[in-house]
């Protein structure tokens, strides 16, 4: 994660951040950093962007690195952030919103003919499934 | 010897749980002149009382003792109980044994001892106490507002609408003071115009308000009920009486100069009235740039004025004005952004304050309302908002918080959203303060709506490079180094007390604290008077506070003047030091300690004589005078050494 940063209006007119508030519907400036969202969040510690933190990323306009967290994949959409949220942010919407993103760019895209015969039959079918979603173009 | 009883009070178990009621009680009962003594768990309580008042007459006491919590709480309490039944109230004393005693001691012997000790000590005093009656002192009923600005103009307002006279004394040619040069108010962004002219209007129109502008006061003596002022009536050159405020003068005059009322972003005439609704609206010369004062030449107001005003033979005036009450509301200034290195110390022209960013958003200002920023008059794309300069820094400027930037803050990003929709407002800020009503809805607003930028942290440094000024500074949240290439930015400055308001409070004798602003008698139960009697605070003067809590704060202490003056005289603790004529020397010594002019020194007579009126009791000539002339009623040399040897007797 980039240490410095500058901050200009140029990146909140980033298009990714535009699409994934058109995506969400959520207006991200409502986001008073109170933390409840990662502090109520069951997936926590397997994240390495906890939820306030991708808010906040996008409020000033840091696209890449929600783009480069697991966040997103981790979250389990069980929306306790979303129901706990005093601003009324619907957080799991957003994660939502940036797995859209994500899937759109193809980034992380999985040939289902790269991976291997005898593997291909082991995993579990509902994880390829979950793959082939990042596989649209 | 007079007959004594004692009340103790459990104050439920703030007494009881350190002190041992019962042993007090043992150790006092054979006391001499105690010929009562008895406990009960809330002596304030209306039985409590009762039991004060029933014991007084069934017993036939002479004086009483209550022994319960600080006298500044429930003194009064317990002498107007005793009032009732007859007594003097100079007879009752209370020994404070919780605040001094119960409260700060843990070892329930050393606590109860001490607890003796001090009740003792105050037996000793009510046994020589005299019954005293209070001093009567006639009232003027008429108050001086110092200070128009919306403190002050809400304060006279309220006064002249109770049916007194005020004198409404300002150093500015016009009324309107601060306010006047704010764009619009938080939170529901009225105009501050729109809402105040109406205000200054009914100043002007109120019968019973004598408005004196670019006056100053320069000496006050007297006391509560009698004061005597002198003003100094600046030198205008224009003969008011005169003028119609007709602007033929402002209009025609060739000389322009930078305008305080706009912080030096616009211009005015050197005749000139500060902004268009001015109260009085008529104009005053400013000779340090007239050029007629300079070179002798020009005239030109002179010739063109129709009732031929124009007078530069004027000089100050001096009048005389007699009143009651005070009230003191000299209002603020904002600290100068040339304290503030970091910032830039005021060399870089597009880094201004709030005041001056106001002037730049209000519609009467030198842009018309337009966002342009002083140095090239281009529109900002891009402003950075910094909040706490100089304030909460105890290090490098000042400890306090100033209360309104956060508020104003918001307000500035959200109307330079207003005016510039496609420009980005960024905020610098260490916490957000919204305490009022309305207040954290707007801020929200300001985020939500307005898509006004919070950044957490304090700025470190700014400089200009190549048109542009780079903020540097850290939001705390994401934990990142930020850089921001700004066009314009705005310092939230400290609020500082106006200048000179120090001065003038030591001309008033009233305190002031750490910072310049001016103390209140107390922090929570009495915010709007002085220490000194008939001396009312209201506004920034006390302290930082927005409009709504200044408008309280003024006609609260309308309230204490009306209250002041609701009888034709006052009266004053008689608690005073006298001076006994056969021992006094005539040293004067009293005369010099005396901080409060009580007292003169009769040079025919050869001895001191008191203003009972002027004597707040506080002791100091009783304590300097060596021959014991000066003695302090019921608080005597024999009664104090009777006090410390009860003390030291066990």
């Amino acid at each position: 994660m980039e240490k410095r940063m500058t901050v200009s209006s140029q990146n909140f007119k980033n298009e990714d951040i535009q699409k994934l508030e058109e995506i969400s519907e959520v207006n991200v400036y409502s986001c008073y950093q109170c933390g409840n969202c990662s502090a109520s969040c069951p997936a926590f510690e397997f994240m390495d962007m906890p939820p306030h933190q991708v808010i906040r990323a996008v409020q000033l306009g840091f696209i890449d690195e929600i783009l480069e967290a697991n966040t997103p994949w981790i979250c389990a959409a069980c929306i306790s952030c979303t129901v706990k949220c005093p601003r009324g942010v619907d957080i799991a919407k957003l994660m939502e919103g940036v797995r859209q993103v994500i899937l759109r760019k193809g980034i992380d895209h999985l040939n289902i003919n790269e991976i291997d015969k005898k593997l291909r039959e082991q995993l579990p079918q509902i994880a390829l499934i979950a793959n082939f979603r990042k596989t649209i173009l | 010897m007079k007959k004594i009883g004692v009340f103790v009070c459990h104050c439920g178990i703030n007494i009881s749980s350190t002190v041992d009621i019962e042993a007090v009680k043992e150790a006092l009962k054979n006391y001499p002149g105690v010929t009562h003594i008895e406990d009960y768990k809330y002596m304030c309580s209306d039985p409590g009382q009762n039991l004060l008042k029933e014991r007084i007459k069934e017993k036939g006491l002479d004086g009483v003792v209550v022994a319960a919590c600080s006298p500044t709480l429930h003194e009064n309490t317990f002498r107007t109980a005793v009032m009732l039944v007859g007594m003097n109230l100079y007879n009752c004393e209370i020994a404070n044994i919780r605040e001094q005693c119960s409260w700060v001691h843990k070892d329930k012997k050393v606590a109860t001892k001490k607890a003796k000790l001090i009740i003792k000590s105050v037996v000793e005093k009510a046994l020589l106490n005299e019954e005293l009656e209070p001093v009567k002192v006639p009232v003027t009923r008429r108050a001086m507002v110092v200070g128009a600005g919306i403190a002050g103009i809400q304060a006279a307002l309220n006064i002249a609408n109770s049916g007194y006279e005020v004198v409404l004394v300002d150093k500015n040619p016009s009324i309107g003071g601060r306010m006047a040069q704010l764009s619009e108010t938080f939170p529901t962004l009225d105009c501050s115009q729109c809402i105040l002219t109406p205000k200054m209007v009914e100043v002007s129109q109120n019968k019973n308000i004598k408005l004196m502008t670019y006056s100053e006061v320069v000496d006050v003596s007297g006391f509560v009920g009698n004061f005597k002022v002198k003003i100094k009536k600046k030198v205008k050159y224009v003969d008011w009486d005169k003028c119609n405020g007709c602007g033929i003068c402002i209009e025609k005059c060739p000389v322009t100069v930078s305008s305080e009322f706009n912080q030096g972003v616009g211009k005015r005439k050197v005749i000139y009235t500060p902004f268009p609704q001015a109260v009085p609206n008529k104009p005053v010369l400013d000779a340090e740039n007239c050029t007629y004062f300079i070179k002798g030449k020009c005239q030109i107001c002179k010739k063109l004025c129709p009732p031929d005003a124009v007078d530069y033979t004027q000089v100050d005036e001096f009048v005389e004005e007699e009143v009651g009450a005070i009230v003191v509301a000299t209002g603020y200034d904002t600290y100068d952004i040339s304290n503030m290195e970091e910032f830039g110390a005021g060399k870089i022209p597009d880094v201004i304050d709030g005041l001056t960013f106001e002037r730049l958003l209000s519609s009467s200002g030198p842009t018309n309302g337009e966002v342009r920023r002083p140095s090239d008059g281009k529109i900002p794309k891009e402003v950075v908002f910094i909040s706490c300069v100089g304030s909460r820094d105890p290090e490098h400027h000042f400890s306090y918080c100033s209360k309104i930037c956060c508020m104003y803050s918001a307000k500035h990003a959200m109307l330079y959203k207003h005016r510039v929709p496609d420009g980005q407002p960024f905020i610098f800020y260490m916490d957000v303060r919204t305490g009022g009503k309305g207040y954290e809805e707007f801020y929200q607003r300001a985020q939500e709506e307005d898509k006004v930028i919070y950044l957490r942290g304090k700025v470190s440094k700014l400089y200009r490079e190549d048109g542009k000024i780079v903020v540097c500074g850290i939001d705390t949240l994401s934990g990142k180094y930020v850089e921001l290439n700004a066009d314009m930015v705005v310092l939230a400055t400290a609020i500082r007390p106006s200048a000179g308001v120090n001065e003038f409070a030591r001309l008033l004798k009233i305190h002031y604290d750490e910072n310049g602003f001016l103390t209140e008698a107390h922090p929570k139960l009495r915010p709007v008077e002085s220490l000194s009697a008939g001396i009312y605070l209201a506004g920034c003067a006390q302290a930082p506070k927005d409009i709504p809590d200044t408008i309280a704060q003024a006609s609260g202490a309308a309230a204490m003047v009306a209250n002041l003056f609701a009888s034709d005289h006052l009266l004053h603790e008689p608690l005073i030091a006298g001076v006994n004529e056969d021992l006094c020397s005539g040293c004067g010594f009293c005369v010099t300690v005396c901080p409060y002019d009580a007292r003169k020194l009769n040079k025919e007579e050869g001895i001191v004589e008191v203003n009972e009126v002027l004597c707040e009791g506080c002791g100091s000539c009783s304590a300097s005078c060596p021959s014991g002339a000066a003695q302090q009623k019921n608080f005597t040399d024999t009664q104090l050494v009777n006090m410390v040897k009860a003390i030291l007797k066990d």
